[in-house]
């Protein structure tokens, strides 16, 4: 009878407790009270940004037209400096270096691939200005208005030179991140960028110790390697780069016209001088279209086997998925051996069906196996278009800056003796 | 003439560069008109794992507990306030729940006893909101405080929460608190 009774009143618990949710107040109604108690409101403290983010904007804009002046008409290293400076402090520690605009790639992706995302009206700003600026003036972003780009900047002290093809190497690098952070955010799985962003945890003070090391071990690489993380890891400036290429007005060494005096030949830190290319070098018909068929064959077999390899491993891209990895691991718990997750606990407690659960999985996987044939198919594309630009001739007359990769910091000019 | 084609060829491709960013621009720039969004936890779904107080960026968290002084029941024996099997209803630091002591009992008539939060003391380990919930009206939730979160452009908790709690909501509801409708507008 006791027993019986236990029982019952253990039901009554749970089924209280399911019914929490919704009714919780009938456990132990409010008072009423006698005294004239007044009771206190219910603090919800606004939300602090709304004016930062516009004022971020308009910092944004006038801190490019100045560093832009500053490369294009003052032909100024001082100038850039001082612009570097302050983008560290304002973006960076003020700011706490959120929302960037290398962030800011994986909001635009997912405003695009998820229709109930409203991208903030600032991050969408900071993604498409510096572009915007990019594409009339060229990096004048990077140059110093990019707080990640800065930091590295007013590192360097002792450049020393990477070998060509190690330079060609690293290149790929950017693609390949820019390629993953684009899949895991059309999907919705996370922003890897800011995860991995070695210095805002520097900007913020509050770096865990992995993090602290990656981003310190990318400082002092900046003392001798120009701006590490730019150069082989940034996924915007893969677009900036991109964009730069064509763009209107990009930062010349001369004031003037080149005098092939070759002083500036060694100046760049970043290695991003191009030197004049003799016509003697220039292939001849025959070999170029020679060129040209093997290109417009190994290019797509890359691309072939690029999506290939990436769709095999479309499942281990997918583990990141907070979801799939959950499904994962519901699929491999035994309650007698295991001890139950936090995650497991927490899905138990939600009360949704397990086989949901699966079916959202499966989907993702599904997406996931998609993103991985794009993804590896636009590195296989990646590594052709590399491979071409290496046995590719451009003819050019003067010593001038390679407007992908030059990012506008003005070190060169002073070597130049000709005057306007 | 070498020169010209190139100079030609760059004038195309700046010009698709160019409707590129402004299609992306005004594309999105339709879709964000909608309103900013911030992060928020949904407390029914929350299980009071402790990795708010913990994976936060900003310290001590943006997540604190908050009274829905509405639901509380008011209880002399508090849930959240008192760990279980407390032997006498002090307010002795041993018999209290929260680690940092945070929670403020005063008495108001007999026989019920006011909780409120001092937030500046809490720092979102969701102890009490589990003690609450289990024993009491469950009038205790975490909220990320908004004064104090930096909306990060990936929430840090997001991706460690193992309930799948955080979500970005509207600037219109920014406080989502379970089984209780916030009617007021920010
Ligand atoms: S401005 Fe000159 S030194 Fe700086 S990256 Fe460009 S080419 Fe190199
Ligand atoms: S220093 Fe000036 S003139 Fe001399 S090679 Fe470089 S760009 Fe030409
Ligand atoms: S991380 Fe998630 S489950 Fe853990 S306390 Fe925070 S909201 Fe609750
Ligand atoms: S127990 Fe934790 S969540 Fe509750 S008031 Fe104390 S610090 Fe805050
Ligand atoms: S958005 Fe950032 S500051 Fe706000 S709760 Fe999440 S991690 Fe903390």
């Amino acid at each position: 009878m006791k027993k019986s009774l236990a029982f019952i009143s253990l039901l009554i618990f749970f089924v209280g407790m399911e019914f929490a949710a919704f009714s919780q107040q009938q456990r132990f109604p409010k008072p009423e009270f006698e005294s004239g108690y007044a009771q206190p409101v219910t603090s919800m403290p606004v939300p602090r940004d709304g004016m930062f983010a516009l004022l971020d904007v308009l910092v944004l804009i006038a801190v490019l037209s100045l560093i832009t002046w500053f490369i294009l008409k003052k032909r100024s290293r001082t100038g850039v400096v001082a612009v570097s400076i302050f983008s560290i402090l304002y973006f960076g520690f003020f700011r706490e270096g959120c929302v960037c605009s290398v962030g800011s790639v994986q909001n635009v992706v997912l405003a695009l691939f998820n229709p109930g995302y409203h991208i903030p009206l600032s991050a969408l700003a900071f993604f498409v200005i510096p572009l915007a600026y990019t594409l009339f003036f060229g990096r004048t972003f990077c140059a110093g208005v990019c707080p990640l780009g800065a930091v590295q900047d007013v590192f360097l002290m002792r450049p020393v030179t990477l070998k060509k093809w190690l330079q060609k190497a690293l290149g790929l690098i950017p693609f390949i991140y820019l390629g993953l952070s684009v899949l895991y955010a059309a999907t919705a799985t996370d922003f890897i960028i800011c995860r991995y962003d070695p210095f805002v945890g520097i900007f913020r003070f509050n770096a865990t110790f992995f993090m602290f090391a990656i981003g310190a071990a990318f400082l002092l690489i900046s003392i001798f390697i120009a701006r590490p993380y730019c150069r082989f890891f940034c996924p915007y400036g893969v677009l900036l780069n991109l964009v730069s290429r064509v763009s209107k007005n990009h930062l010349t060494i001369t004031p003037s016209n080149c005098i092939q005096c070759k002083l500036c030949e060694n100046s760049c830190p970043l290695d991003a001088i191009n030197k004049p290319v003799v016509v003697k070098q220039m292939e001849d018909k025959r070999s170029a279209t020679r060129r040209f068929i093997l290109l417009s064959l190994i290019i797509p077999a890359l691309m072939i086997v690029g999506g290939w390899t990436g769709a095999n491993f479309h499942e281990n891209l997918a583990k990141v998925n907070s979801k799939v990895r959950l499904a994962d691991e519901m699929l491999h718990f035994d309650s007698k051996t295991m001890k139950e997750s936090l995650e497991i606990e927490g899905f138990r407690t939600s009360g949704k069906p397990v086989e949901q659960l699966y079916l959202e999985a499966a989907e993702i996987v599904k997406q996931f196996y998609y993103g991985g044939w794009i993804l590896g198919a636009f590195i296989g594309l990646v590594i052709g278009l590399a491979l071409s630009g290496l046995s590719r001739y451009q003819y050019r007359e003067d010593y001038s800056p390679d407007k992908g990769a030059c990012v506008s910091c003005a070190r060169c000019l002073k070597y130049c003796p000709v005057e306007k | 003439m070498k020169k010209d084609r190139r100079d030609f060829l760059n004038t195309c491709f700046r010009f698709v560069a160019g409707a590129g960013i402004v299609g992306v621009a005004g594309v999105l720039a339709v879709k964000s008109q909608k309103g900013d969004f911030l992060w928020q936890l949904d407390p029914a779904k929350c299980t009071q794992c402790g990795r708010c107080a913990t994976s936060c960026v900003v310290t001590p968290s943006a997540v604190k507990c908050i009274h829905v002084y509405d639901m509380c029941g008011y209880c002399d024996l508090c849930g959240g306030y008192f760990r279980p099997n407390v032997k006498n209803l002090s307010t002795g630091a041993e018999n209290q729940l929260c680690p940092t002591g945070a929670i403020k009992r005063s008495y108001v008539e007999d026989p019920f006893f006011k909780y409120e939060i001092i937030d500046e003391l809490c720092i979102g380990c969701g102890k009490c909101v589990k003690g609450c919930g289990a024993f009491g009206n469950g009038s205790l939730q975490l909220q990320v405080s908004h004064d104090l979160c930096v909306n990060c452009n990936q929430c840090a908790i997001a991706r460690d929460c193992p309930s799948d709690a955080f979500s970005r909501v509207p600037i219109e509801q920014a406080y989502k608190f379970a089984g209780f409708k916030t009617n007021k507008k920010i």
